[in-house]
Order: C-alpha cells, then structure tokens, then sequence
C-alpha cells in the first residue's frame, strides 16, 4: 500500500479500516543468499539497498529483540554533514544528501527537520577551529556559516551570553543539519525492504557463525539453522560478542551513552544547539519535549543505563549555557550501548572470512550515517569491494596505524573519545 | 555504581577518573612485533560480563584495578594497581 495524503483521507471517511500491517512477519526459510545479523537502523537499510540497488532476491534480517529496540531507537536523532577529515567528510555528506531524498525514496515520513544546527564557541581558540572547520565543509560542498556573537543571538536569543567562565563568542551554523524521527527511520527501511522482498525475522538472536574452510556458510539462531552465502554483521554495541562467533577480536569497546528529555512544552528551542565548553547539545521534538544528552560515561558498558554523575555534568552544562531550562522538568532518560573505536570513526569492511563483513564503530554518530552505511555496506556485500564513499572505513586501519580518523584530535585511543 | 578506594573506603563516584581497560597493564616488551603493539593498544575483547578496568582516585592519587559487572554495574573487588598481576 503506498501512503499518501489522499490515502489519509480515503481511510479518514472510511473509519481507517484499510490499513494494513507495514511488514510481514514470515517464519525464517533454511536458506538465504545473504543475511544481515541486526534490525537496527543499518541492518534494515544494508538490506534495502541490497534489494534495490543490487537486485538481492534471497535476503533476511535477523533481529534479536523488535526492528528498532537497539541504539536506532535511543538515539537524540541528530543529522548533519560537519565532519572534518577526508573519509569522514565526505561519506556524511553522502548521508545527509540521501537523507534529503529519503522521504520519497522510502514513501515514509521520517520528520526529517533541516532546522539548522548551531555549534557555539567560547574562545578564541575555539572560533579560529571551527573557521577551518566550516571551511572544509564548503569544500566538501556543504554549507556552513560562521556567526559572530550577535549572529548567534538572532537565532538563539535565550542563551546567556555574558557568563562569567564561558561567554558566547559566535557559532558556526550548518542550515542543513536538524533531526529526523529516528523510530520513523528504522520503521520506514523495515517497510521499504519488506516490500521488496526482505524477510524480517524478529526475535531471532544469532548464536553462532558457521564457517567451513575459512568462508561462512551460515547462522545459529534461538529460531534454527540458516544457510547463507554472505553474512553482515550489524550490531552496533553488540559487534565484539557476535564477531567473536566466528573468531574475531575487535577494535572496540561498549560504552553507554545517556540522553534525557523534558515533559513536553510550547515551541522554544527550534535549531540543534551544542555547547562548546561542556558535554551538552540539545533540541526539541515535534511533541514539545527537549531531546537532549552529553558524552558517553566513560567505562565499559552493557546496561543501558548510565550513572549519575554524567547526568549531573549534562544538567550543570545545560543550566550553564541556558538557565531558561531550569523551569523544565526532566520526564525519562535512557542509555544505549555504543560500539566505540579508538579513533571514533567507523568501520565498514570484510573480515578476513571468506563471505562475512561487518559494519560497527559507529560511537555515538551512527544515526546521521543510517542511508549511507546501509548504501555502502550493501555495496560491499553485493559486489565484494568498498564502495568509494567508505573506502577508509577498513578494519586494519588499527593494525597497519595507517589511515586512522581521529575526528576531534584527542588520540586515537580507547577511552578518549 | 559506587566505587571502593583501598585507601578512602566507599566513595562517591564523581571522585574516579575511568582511565581504559586494565589490559594496559600487560604492556609487551620492546623487542614485541608491530601486531603484538596493535593488539594491545586497538584490540579488545569488551567483554559482556566480568571486566577489569583501571580507576584513578583523584583525591588521594590512587591507580585501582576494578573488577566489575558490565551487564549489571556491580562492582566485584578493587585493589591497588602495584597489586594487580599483569
Ligand atoms: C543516547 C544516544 C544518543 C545518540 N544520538 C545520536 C545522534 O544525535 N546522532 C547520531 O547520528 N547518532 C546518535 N547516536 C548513535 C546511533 O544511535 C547509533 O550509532 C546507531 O543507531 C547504531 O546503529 P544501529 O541503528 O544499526 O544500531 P541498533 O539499533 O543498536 O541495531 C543493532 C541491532 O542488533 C541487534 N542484535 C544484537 N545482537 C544480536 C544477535 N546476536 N542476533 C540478532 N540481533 C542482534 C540488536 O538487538 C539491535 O537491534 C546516539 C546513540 C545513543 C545511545
Ligand atoms: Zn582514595
């Protein structure tokens, strides 16, 4: 069924009793030319564009708990395009270009939001980077606007500018960036596959990774054994457990990344706002609530839930760079389980089996990445060679110590990202 | 969480600073290959479960070993660094 406008009408008058489910669920087959591990954001988009671009006929994913239970779903839905070195650069702006498509290219509306997003500074230090930085964004062919103080009060003028430690210089402003409904995103892949023949398998965990002879050859699961001839691993914190089915030991470490949101009020924050002095960013959903969250806890973790003193650091920034949000009051905050490289830059590449690849690392920046790494990983599985916008992403970037994208210059190590 | 300083007792947990996996410890000899290196700086096995990781009390300046839970956050021993075996 594809959705439209008259489509809402049409079900309006006729007591909305036309709907129909947006995926089947079908029993998983003995059989797949290729199965995706992981129905979060990434899995569900690998398989889609295999189906689309790559003709797949035979593809499944399997999903341990419900399409979109994972990070997919945590997330503070962020998409921008203001990433800084080559690799990086421009596969985001890949992304963000799909992203402006996506709504038509899936007959899905995913609330993508183009409200702007405003890096502010407080330094002269911190302007002079985000100078060079907005500049590589123009040259990616992006856009980016450097505003100074009374630029940035135009556009957000309930921020204290004159406080004592960290007063407001300026911001560097990308228009494009904004947010998305990130469930919106998982369910709108899930659909579009779906309809092109995907099997959604949920409640289905991988347990094992059958490999014969150094090539895959298919999957244990809680539902039964499945033949396949490639594999993709997409499990987001997860990734070091199932990659460990079939031998390998990864570049990672799961961290838990919290986020917070405030009961739902009047339309008063309407870009994406980061501060630059402490760990805080922030928006406001389409229900009125403020979306926002900080940096990751900082010790290893499978909870999904976070401690307080990273919540007490949030909240002093957030009261920090704008005292107007004391009068809200915090309604729910989660944690998700993050897949953290040392240099903080993903991986999209083979494993070394014969027929099994992986995409993970994606820290907390995967969600802008959703069209892009399903785009190029199903690129990878379909014809066996990285596709040119994620070529760096490679695996032994950490053996060879060539190639290493360490985005905000703090060392690429664990721990510090 | 709530973290055990050998020195301090109990303490509230803003006080550590979490400083990485306690695998940095076993720091290979000179003469150890370049993948050996990789491995110790890169690779991880993130376990599920039981971790060793490293704590740094900032009041009183002590390394700790924390063997702890990462699926539930409870915390399992801590002891001095100079006690932990490589
Ligand atoms: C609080 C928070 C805020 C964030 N904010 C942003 C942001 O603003 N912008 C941004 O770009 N990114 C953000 N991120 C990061 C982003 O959400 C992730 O990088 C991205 O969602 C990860 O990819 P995914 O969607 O495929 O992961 P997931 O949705 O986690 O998908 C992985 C799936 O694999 C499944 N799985 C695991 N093991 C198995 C198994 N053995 N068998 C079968 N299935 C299995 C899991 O159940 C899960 O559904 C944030 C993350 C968090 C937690
Ligand atoms: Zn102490």
């Amino acid at each position: 069924m594809r959705y439209s406008g008259a489509r809402v009408i049409l079900e309006g008058l006729r007591g909305q009793r036309g709907w129909r489910p947006a995926w089947r669920e079908p029993a998983p087959k003995s059989d797949y030319d290729i199965v995706i591990i992981g129905g979060g954001g990434h899995g569900l988009s690998t398989a889609y564009y295999l189906a689309r671009e790559h003709g797949a006929k035979s593809v499944a994913v399997l999903e341990r708990g419900w399409l979109g239970s994972g990070n997919i779903g945590r997330n503070t839905t962020i998409v921008r395009a203001n990433y800084y070195l080559p690799g990086n650069s421009e596969f985001y702006s890949h992304s963000l270009k799909m992203w402006e498509g996506l709504e038509r290219e899936l007959n899905y509306n995913v609330m993508h939001s183009q409200r702007g997003l405003i890096n502010l500074f407080h330094s002269d230090g911190q302007r002079d980077a985000f100078a060079r930085r907005g500049n590589a964004m123009a040259n990616q062919g992006d856009d980016a606007i450097l505003l100074d103080r009374d630029g940035v009060r135009k556009h957000l003028p309930y921020l204290d500018f004159d406080n004592p430690r960290f007063p407001v210089y300026g911001g560097l402003l990308h228009p494009r960036g904004g947010t998305a409904r990130h469930d919106a995103v998982a369910w709108g892949y899930a659909r579009a596959a779906d309809r092109r023949g995907v099997d959604l398998i949920q409640n289905c965990e991988v347990t094992g990774i059958d490999v014969q002879n150094g090539r895959v050859t298919g999957l244990q699961t809680t539902r039964g054994s499945i033949r396949a001839k490639k594999v993709g691993i997409v499990v987001a914190g997860r990734s070091s457990q199932v990659a460990a089915m079939a031998g390998l030991r990864l570049p990672i470490e799961s961290h838990v990344l919290q986020a917070f949101v405030t009961e739902g009020l009047k339309p008063v924050i309407n870009h994406v706002v980061s501060f630059g002095m402490g760990h805080f960013y922030i928006s406001q959903s389409d229900k009125g609530g403020l979306v926002f969250g900080g940096d990751i806890d900082f010790y290893p973790s499978y909870a999904q839930r976070g401690n307080l003193p990273m919540a007490e650091h949030v909240m002093e920034a957030a009261m920090t760079l704008m005292p107007v949000i004391g009068q809200a009051r915090v309604l729910r905050s989660w944690g998700g389980i993050m897949d953290m490289t040392p240099d903080g830059s993903p991986i999209i590449d083979k494993t070394g089996i014969d027929g099994l690849y992986i995409d993970c690392g994606w820290n907390y920046g995967g969600f802008k990445a959703v069209p892009a790494s399903g785009f190029a990983f199903a690129h990878l599985i379909a014809q066996d060679r990285p596709h040119r916008i994620a070529e760096r992403f490679r695996l032994d970037r950490f053996t060879t110590g060539r190639g290493l994208m360490d985005e905000e210059g703090t060392g690429a190590q664990h721990n510090l990202h | 969480m709530r973290l055990t300083c050998p020195h301090c007792g109990e303490r509230d947990l803003r006080e550590f600073a979490a400083r990485g996996s306690a695998v940095v410890l076993s720091r290979p000899s000179a003469g150890a290959s370049a993948e050996e290196w990789a491995d110790y700086l890169h690779i991880r096995d993130n376990p599920a479960g039981e971790a060793r990781d490293l704590f740094y009390h900032t009041p009183c300046g002590l390394w700790i070993e924390v063997t702890r839970s990462t699926i539930t956050h409870a915390v399992i021993a801590a002891r001095p660094v100079r006690e932990a075996k490589p």
